[in-house]
């Protein structure tokens, strides 16, 4: 196509989810989106989410209509040059809709991947490995009181160049509940052993808030084992953190007291519904969970600030490191971002919380991508 | 088995404890100060006092509507069932219970209660607590001639059987439900009832702590040492109506008097003490000196005690919500 | 993680629960089924519907005790034990059999704390199955919630689904108080993916099984999983519903439903049990009382007739509500305005 035509397609948000509902759109058909551009609001049983335009153009046509609800992949609208014609637009949606009742299959195979239990040492980890590809394998760290439904936007479309494993941390999630001593050393120490069990040497690292402290003692610990480091609001860079809210994600009993808590990890409160809380407090209910979360606090967050300093691993390390702040991060202020030494590539994001990955997903996903590729080719 | 000195005196003191709480309450409930209804225990202390001689703090009894004398005997504080019959927030239950729900689990003593034949199945529970818990404890259950037709009851005897618990079944037998005399409610005998539920059955003369304690004795040792449970039947005579206020046109004129001359528990006590010179009268004087100022203090404190409050109304209908 | 039957969940919530705690015992009528049979196999049964399969072999005749069809005298053995220091859960098959056991419960176990002057503990649990749509006619299909949460001191638990029930259940166990369980007889093959480790879900908190803008339907028990079904359809036709489980009758979650019917200003009532006292009056007038301003449209009460269950399955369809039942009450209300006050 030389019109430069895109689908719009209702996005996969989560292992779960199988529809969705385009609860509204944002832009009328004739408006100018840019790629990156939140177009429409797709509503799940865990989340609400703005879909963002995938491409630069103008909204052509909005096949789907608010309210309707529809599969993964079911094209909601077109954005196309303004060159292109009506009836290049019919076409393209006609085909589109032929593509993939042919392809449905494949693509199901392909981002449908079920999380599953394996044995790691002492723990047991709820692993979530997808993607092929040549290329070194990318392993995300969610963080405290996280677990691997929070790379929901990110690993599907990262695992499109790569293999890409997310895992349950220990006393996380679907995880054994023992996590020693609570350090990141620990937590860092099975994440290694995931990797040894999984069979990967080396691996890109992308670590989020205590997740990416975590990536900076596997560097430390095993130098070896990593090829890259992407940290996302990493834990380990200041002393200050929102202890509050630390303490109420882990203690809330009540949705409405933990849809509270969890609001203070975005920017934009309306992306944490009561299902979310749900889905959070339905893992925390679980035998231990919460005693697990506690031991990881007193030894990460003692005292209401961070007991944590990973600063001189970030200035010793001699790999392509890139970190990414959201400039309203209410958990780990972005002051945090200061003082990382210059050879890191910044992205400091406007009117984001902590968690970018959620908040910025396109953007997010384009500049990791970009970062890993890059490596690639320089490794 | 000689009983020792220390369980005599003991037991003597809950005795006339008893005997002076209950006459006290007679006078003061005629004053119109004593909320709700009262069934006092005058005339049958040497059973719940005889029975409980034989238990440990750790054995839990049941009691009936007609409870402040097991209570007395299971170690029930006496200030603090006084206030609860006045109706005061310093009463053992704080108020909320009254007279017919005096308990205190503390001392095993798992509450009076205002259902007849309620007590039976609930023993048959604390005895399944000592079984489990291997604590060495037995389950006591006092009812009445009346409580021992209701089904709770036989249903009791049949589960504590089949169950093998260490449980006692004490029929307090003084023969009237309410106003109805065993004699017609009763059918057949509790010997045979026992016996239809393959337990042992005892025995004995109520007004006698002597009689009672011994029966007690071999009944409570059956069923601690793991042979099942056992029936006791002790045969008494209420001295005062079903409940304070009841004119009992039901009973002969001289039944009563009869029964305070002559199956008195506390003279029956005195006398045999001073022939088989277990004790000295002056030492039984000087109790029923010290019971009195006792039962005149509970009774002057419970009436300054204050009342419940608002607070109080939703408190403790949960541990927790 | 996997797949669990409402049975298997039940099952597996009373053994983790043995294994945590040593002072947890079962009993009931043929909760081992087994003992004195000819047979010799003393764990045959496992309870009428094989609930409690398999937990005399692991725990023995000292925690899982069968009882004689005795029910005042093992109901009240519960309570007596529970105030003496163990946690039982007695089993009472049919609930319609509280007919033979309820002064333990309602004089007896669920009042012990107040009369004692808080000094009772009465960690109780009783289990029974309840509901209709079992052609069990008469006196074993009431849904009797109603009953026991009119008795203060009481808690009363109607979990709606698989992962709910194991949940519930361990809290109810877990809890100090008198707990009812109530386990619809129609629901016990019903199947979802249930946690394998032990868990809990707190009580009095409602769950929302999904959120919509046009009414608020309150279900309970067996009537969520026909509220979502009829939402379901509803939302083809663009009513979009919010459905809401309270979990428990006794505590009551009256912040969440009071937020609900605010949102939507709609609200119609699913309730099992017999119409009058019910849990839908009592939602109702709780709704009359507090928000009375949000509503849009009268209340509607799906609840069958006030007659005893009948046996014959025509009869047994016609008393019970279904999601076509409750599909017309919802557009019932969406035609409905309240009356305009001048």
């Amino acid at each position: 196509m030389t019109k430069n035509l895109t689908a719009l397609t209702m996005p996969k948000f989560g292992l779960a989810m199988t529809e969705g509902k385009l609860a509204s759109w944002t832009v009328s058909p004739g408006d100018t989106v840019r790629e990156g551009d939140e177009v429409a609001d797709i509503e799940t049983s865990k989340i609400t989410s703005g879909y963002e335009s995938p491409a630069s153009g103008i909204l052509r046509k909005q096949v789907a209509q608010a309210g309707e609800t529809l599969p993964v992949g079911a094209l909601l609208g077109v954005v196309a040059d303004a060159d292109a014609s009506d009836e290049e637009i019919e076409a393209f949606i006609a085909s589109f809709k032929a593509d993939t009742e042919e392809e449905g299959g494949e693509e199901a195979e392909a981002t449908n991947a079920e999380p599953r239990v394996i044995t790691v040492g002492e723990h047991s980890l709820n692993v979530r490995d997808v993607g092929r590809g040549e290329g070194v394998p990318l392993l995300l760290i969610h963080g405290f009181g996280g677990d691997l439904s929070n790379w929901m936007l990110n690993q599907d479309v990262l695992a499109r160049h790569q293999r890409v494993i997310a895992f349950d941390l220990p006393g996380h999630g679907a995880s054994s509940k023992d996590v020693g001593d609570g350090s990141v050393t620990v937590l860092a120490e099975a994440a290694y052993e995931l990797l040894k069990a999984l069979d990967i040497p080396k691996a890109h690292i992308l670590g989020h808030s205590l997740g990416g402290a975590i990536a900076l003692a596997l560097l430390r610990d095993y130098p070896q084992a990593v090829q890259t480091l992407t940290l996302v609001a990493p834990a380990g860079m200041g002393r200050e953190v929102n202890a509050e809210s630390l303490r109420e994600m882990v203690e809330a009993d009540r949705t409405r007291d933990m849809q509270k808590a969890l609001q203070a990890l975005v920017h934009d409160k309306s992306l944490v519904g009561r299902k979310m809380a749900d889905n959070v407090l339905r893992v925390r209910r679980l035998d231990g969970a919460r005693e697990a979360l506690r031991t990881i606090e007193a030894a990460c967050f003692a005292n209401g600030q961070q007991s944590i300093d990973m600063h001189p691993v970030l200035e010793a390390a001699r790999i392509p490191v890139t970190l990414f702040w959201g400039e309203e991060d209410e958990i780990l202020p972005v002051a945090g971002a200061k003082n990382v030494p210059a050879h890191v590539a910044k992205h400091l994001l406007p009117q984001i919380g902590h968690m970018p990955q959620l908040e910025k997903t396109v953007e997010f996903n384009r500049l990791v991508e970009a970062f890993l590729e890059k490596s690639q080719v320089t490794a | 088995m000689q009983i020792s000195r220390e369980t005599l005196l003991r037991s003597y003191r809950a005795m006339r404890t008893i005997r002076a709480f209950e006459e006290r309450l007679h006078r003061e409930f005629a004053t119109g100060e004593i909320p709700g209804f009262v069934h006092l225990y005058c005339g049958e202390e040497a059973s719940a006092v005889g029975v409980c001689a034989n238990l440990t703090e750790q054995d839990t009894i049941a009691s009936t509507h007609r409870g402040h004398g097991h209570c007395i005997a299971k170690g029930v504080d006496v200030g603090g069932m006084m206030a609860e019959i006045y109706g005061r927030k310093t009463g053992v239950c704080r108020g909320k219970g009254g007279s017919m729900h005096i308990a205190d689990l503390s001392k095993g003593m798992l509450g009076a209660n205002g259902i007849v034949g309620g007590g039976p199945p609930l023993i048959c529970g604390a005895a399944l607590s000592h079984k489990v818990l291997k604590d060495n404890g037995v389950a006591v259950a006092f009812y009445g001639d009346g409580a021992s037709n209701e089904g709770t009851t036989l249903e009791s005897l049949n589960l504590a059987s089949v169950w093998h618990l260490p449980a006692v079944f004490v029929v307090e037998d003084n023969g009237y439900g309410e106003a109805t005399g065993s004699s017609y409610a009763c059918a057949g005998t509790q010997k045979d009832r026992a016996a239809g539920f393959g337990m042992p059955y005892m025995e004995c003369d109520g007004s006698d702590f002597f009689a009672v304690h011994d029966a007690a004795r071999d009944a409570i040792d059956h069923a601690r040492s793991g042979k099942g449970p056992v029936m006791l039947h002790v045969h008494l005579e209420r001295w005062y109506g079903h409940f304070e206020g009841d004119s009992m046109s039901y009973r002969a004129p001289n039944e009563v008097a009869d029964a305070k001359k002559n199956h008195d528990c506390l003279e029956s006590f005195r006398e045999r003490a001073g022939q088989d010179k277990l004790l000295e009268l002056s030492a039984l004087d000087e109790i029923d000196a010290a019971v009195a100022d006792e039962i005149e203090s509970a009774v002057e404190a419970a009436k300054q005690a204050p009342w419940p409050e608002e607070a109080d109304l939703m408190a403790d209908v949960y541990v927790k919500i | 993680m996997s797949k669990k039957s409402f049975r298997q969940a039940i099952n597996e919530a009373l053994r983790q629960e043995m294994r945590r705690d040593p002072t947890v015992v079962l009993m009931g009528e043929d909760v081992a089924g087994g003992q004195g049979g000819s047979s010799g196999v003393k764990d045959a049964w496992g309870g009428v519907l094989g609930v409690t399969k398999g937990l005399l072999t692991e725990f023995g005749e000292n925690r899982v005790l069968d009882t004689p069809i005795s029910e005042a005298s093992y109901i009240g053995a519960a309570a007596g034990a529970a105030a003496t220091g163990l946690r039982p859960v007695a089993e009472l098959m049919f609930v319609d059999f509280v007919g033979c056991c309820l002064d333990q419960i309602m004089n007896q176990a669920a009042k012990f704390r107040y009369m004692f002057g808080g000094k009772a503990r009465t960690p109780l649990v009783i289990r029974a199955m309840y509901g209709a749509g079992f052609n069990a006619a008469a006196q074993h299909s009431q849904a009797l919630y109603p009953l026991f949460t009119h008795i203060p001191g009481l808690k009363v638990v109607v979990p709606s689904s698989p992962y709910e029930a194991k949940g519930l259940l361990i809290e109810a166990i877990r809890d100090d108080d008198p707990v009812i369980f109530l386990e619809n007889k129609v629901m016990y093959d019903d199947v979802e993916d249930v946690p394998d480790e032990a868990y809990t879900i707190p009580f009095g908190e409602a769950n929302l099984t999904r959120e919509g803008d046009d009414v608020t339907i309150v279900a309970i028990g067996r009537m969520v999983g026909m509220a979502n079904e009829a939402a379901d359809r509803l939302a083809k036709q663009g009513i979009s519903c919010t459905v809401l489980d309270p979990r428990t009758t006794f505590p009551l979650d009256e912040q969440t439903i009071l937020e609900c019917v605010e949102d939507t200003g709609r609200l119609v009532i699913v309730d099992e049990s017999s119409p009058r006292c019910n849990m839908a009056c009592d939602i109702s007038a709780l709704v009359a009382e507090q928000a009375f301003g949000a509503l849009k449209a009268p209340i509607r009460r799906v609840v069958p007739p006030h007659t005893p269950v009948p046996f014959s399955t025509p009869l047994e369809n016609l008393y019970m509500p279904n999601a076509d039942k409750i599909e017309a009450a919802v557009k019932a209300v969406m035609m409905q305005k309240t009356r305009e006050v001048a």
